[in-house]
């Protein structure tokens, strides 16, 4: 596997990058900030990942930028064929309605430039006979629920292009792989009360790879979250209106 | 946001603003301690229970380098003791002390000063802890060596988070031949040959550990396991190997009658038997962390939780003083549930490192108010008339009169805390109750 992550210096990108150094796989980051880039490249060196991990610096709020990075992966793993993308921005629901501009940041960063960026990588892939493309999208997608309406909504967005491009590119060899993570503990929810159920990076991380190993098109972990949002996806709407959740 | 924190023995809750991020230098910024994964068992990793903010390291976990030659691996502090035995111990390296969960963070072994299975040879982690990054009270970053800032360095070693927040750590680890343990484990009756024979195969063994069941009645009381063992050679080292993935979980507090005298007595009955004498390959995770393959044990304990008391007797003491101290512990309020004994070798070179040449014991209790309390008391009056000491990683109960006769070192120890920290910014509910700190 030659693996261009972005988004890996946190959160469960960095747990899946960790589990791919193990496995010795070849990678090359995507992400901001050159001195945690630089510094997770060789924790993924120690950890077994072949030198010299390199890094390009990307940024999700400009999507011009997402070429010419690619391409500076591309030529430094040799041709990947594995695309892990991790990045995104959140915002507690509250924040964003007071808070156009913020709100506009996630709205971008989570729904257009993602998908620009995961366009790019299409057709890279393609082009080379496929590949895979894992995305984290979220359970918070799944429906219009109070405390997430916009980052869901940007999140939904996301799952249903995901699912677009495996129907029209799997047999041209493309396998997306959608991740739906409910409440994991990380960085990013450190500031909220974990409901039941919460996972931990770590493990979501295994199951992520073990997906991507098999060519599953879409995952949610951990795995309990597939039955809540089940129920949740089939609740009335009048319940939907007087629950907070 | 606010939320309870307790130590692993869940007898001390505090209500503290605990943030986490992979970026530990940023929210150690207006932090008064820093915790890792919360396996001290009284206070230590709490803060005083005013609201404060308390970093936790956990998710700072990246190894920064490491050196084959040497060694010597460099690592950000919330990197637990699991994670470096899973990229490791596979390559011939191991942590050069191991402590007896390996659910602990690298900073938390630096501030604890953690010891093990070979102490009587090896010393305490701090002994090979080569470099330290800090954030100061001041905020500043230092550095800090056993050469260089040396002051600062050995006062950080065992000095329970109370000098800086420990952000990176360099260490020595150890070559091994095989990642697996040769065991050998025998039945003793008395404590008195237990006490010999620890010392005496302290002589041929690297790793030696000392159960002891002190629930058994009559002349069964003290009734030990001695457990002996080495990294074993390539030629006994069994193929392949493979970290133990699959622990079984505690799901609930469990009521508190279910963890009860006659139940662990019948358990330690069994498990005395099945120590019949026994050699062999065994892998390192059961060898060093038993208890690690039931996650969340503490919650055997039901929602009052327990304590553990660890204390030294040192060496200058004869015998008779040692059973003298289990003879103590006979006539506690307190059932003791869990006791492993081990010598200590030379004293560890922090400030106020806890080992000390002797006998340490560690005891398991549960928790049952006003009982505990004078359990502890008791204890502590004897471990001061024997010129020992406790081990802070495991005391919640310990007066500040009793620590103060305990430790001569705790001046020179506040003195360099000043030092560095002359407004007294950083802080623990542990400190607050020992060491004379403001709330």
């Amino acid at each position: 596997m030659k693996a261009v992550l972005f988004g890996a210096t946190r959160g469960m990108g960095r747990s899946i990058a960790r589990i791919l150094a193990q496995r010795g796989e070849r990678i090359h980051l995507l992400g901001i900030g050159p001195e945690d880039l630089e510094r997770s490249a060789r924790d993924l060196e120690v950890l077994g990942a072949p030198s010299p991990v390199e890094w390009t610096e990307i940024d999700l709020l400009d999507a011009s930028g997402f070429a010419p990075a690619l391409d500076a992966a591309d030529q430094a793993l040799g041709g990947f064929d594995t695309v892990v993308m991790t990045a995104a921005l959140f915002g507690r629901q509250e924040d964003l309605e007071d808070d156009t501009e913020r709100a506009a940041r996630l709205l971008t960063a989570n729904f257009t430039n993602t998908v620009l960026f995961c366009e790019e990588v299409r057709r890279r892939l393609l082009a080379r006979g496929g590949g895979r493309l894992c995305v984290f999208s979220s359970v918070a997608g799944d429906r219009g629920r109070k405390p997430v309406i916009l980052y869901g909504a940007t999140k939904g967005g996301l799952s249903r292009y995901l699912e677009g491009l495996d129907h029209k590119f799997h047999a041209q060899g493309l396998r997306v792989l959608c991740v739906k993570p409910g409440f994991v503990k990380t960085g990013m929810t450190a500031g909220l009360r974990p409901p039941p159920f919460a996972g931990e990076p770590d493990d979501v991380a295994r199951r992520v790879v073990r997906a991507l190993d098999r060519g599953k098109a879409l995952i949610y972990v951990p795995p309990p979250w597939r039955y809540m949002m089940l129920i949740i996806r089939h609740l009335p709407r009048f319940v939907m209106r007087r629950i907070g959740f | 946001m606010v939320q309870e924190i307790s130590g692993w023995g869940r007898v001390i809750r505090v209500a503290a603003e605990e943030r986490v991020s992979e970026d530990l230098a940023l929210i150690t910024r207006d932090a008064v301690l820093t915790r890792g994964l919360g396996r001290s068992y009284g206070d230590a990793s709490l803060p005083p229970a005013s609201g404060l903010v308390v970093a936790n390291s956990r998710l700072a976990n990246r190894l920064l380098a490491f050196d084959a030659s040497t060694g010597e691996l460099t690592v950000e502090a919330g990197v637990s003791l699991h994670d470096i035995n899973r990229v490791f111990l596979p390559r011939g390296w191991a942590s050069p002390v191991s402590p007896g969960t390996q659910f602990v963070t690298v900073g938390g072994m630096v501030a604890a000063d953690v010891h093990g299975k070979n102490h009587h040879r090896e010393g305490s982690f701090g002994r090979h802890v080569r470099w330290l990054r800090l954030r100061l009270a001041s905020g500043q970053i230092a550095e800090c060596t056993p050469d260089e800032e040396a002051g600062l360095f050995w006062a950080t070693v065992g000095g329970m988070g109370l000098t800086g927040h420990i952000l990176e750590v360099r260490f020595a680890m150890e070559r091994i031949p095989s990642p697996w343990i040769w065991q050998e484990v025998r039945q003793i009756a008395s404590l008195e040959t237990m006490l010999t024979q620890l010392r005496e195969e302290g002589v041929r063994w690297p790793f030696t550990v000392a159960w002891v069941d002190l629930l058994a009645r009559g002349s069964l009381f003290g009734r030990s396991v001695l457990i002996c063992g080495r990294w074993a050679d390539v030629s006994e080292a069994r193929h392949p190997f493979r970290p133990v993935t699959r622990r079984r979980r505690v799901p609930v507090d469990v009521p508190e009658f279910v963890l009860n005298p006659a139940l662990m007595r019948l358990y330690n009955a069994g498990h005395h038997r099945t120590c019949r004498g026994s050699r062999g390959v065994v892998h390192p995770e059961t060898f060093f962390y038993p208890l690690d393959t039931l996650a969340d044990w503490n919650r055997m304990y039901g929602k009052r939780g327990f304590i553990q008391y660890q204390c030294v007797i040192p060496a200058s003491q004869p015998v008779s003083k040692v059973l003298e101290f289990f003879d103590l512990v006979r006539s506690l309020p307190l059932p003791v549930y869990l006791c492993v004994f081990k010598d200590f070798g030379a004293p560890g070179d922090g400030l106020i490192s806890f080992p000390a040449p002797g006998f340490t014991v560690a005891m398991d209790l549960p928790n049952r108010p006003p009982h505990t309390q004078v359990a502890v008391d008791r204890l502590n009056e004897f471990v001061l008339s024997v010129g020992g000491r406790v081990y802070l990683a495991k005391d919640a109960h310990t007066r500040p009169e009793h620590f103060r006769a305990m430790e001569p070192r705790l001046a020179a120890f506040n003195e360099a805390r000043r030092r560095w920290d002359p407004e007294g910014r950083l802080r623990s509910a542990l400190s607050v109750r020992l060491m004379g700190d403001r709330p």
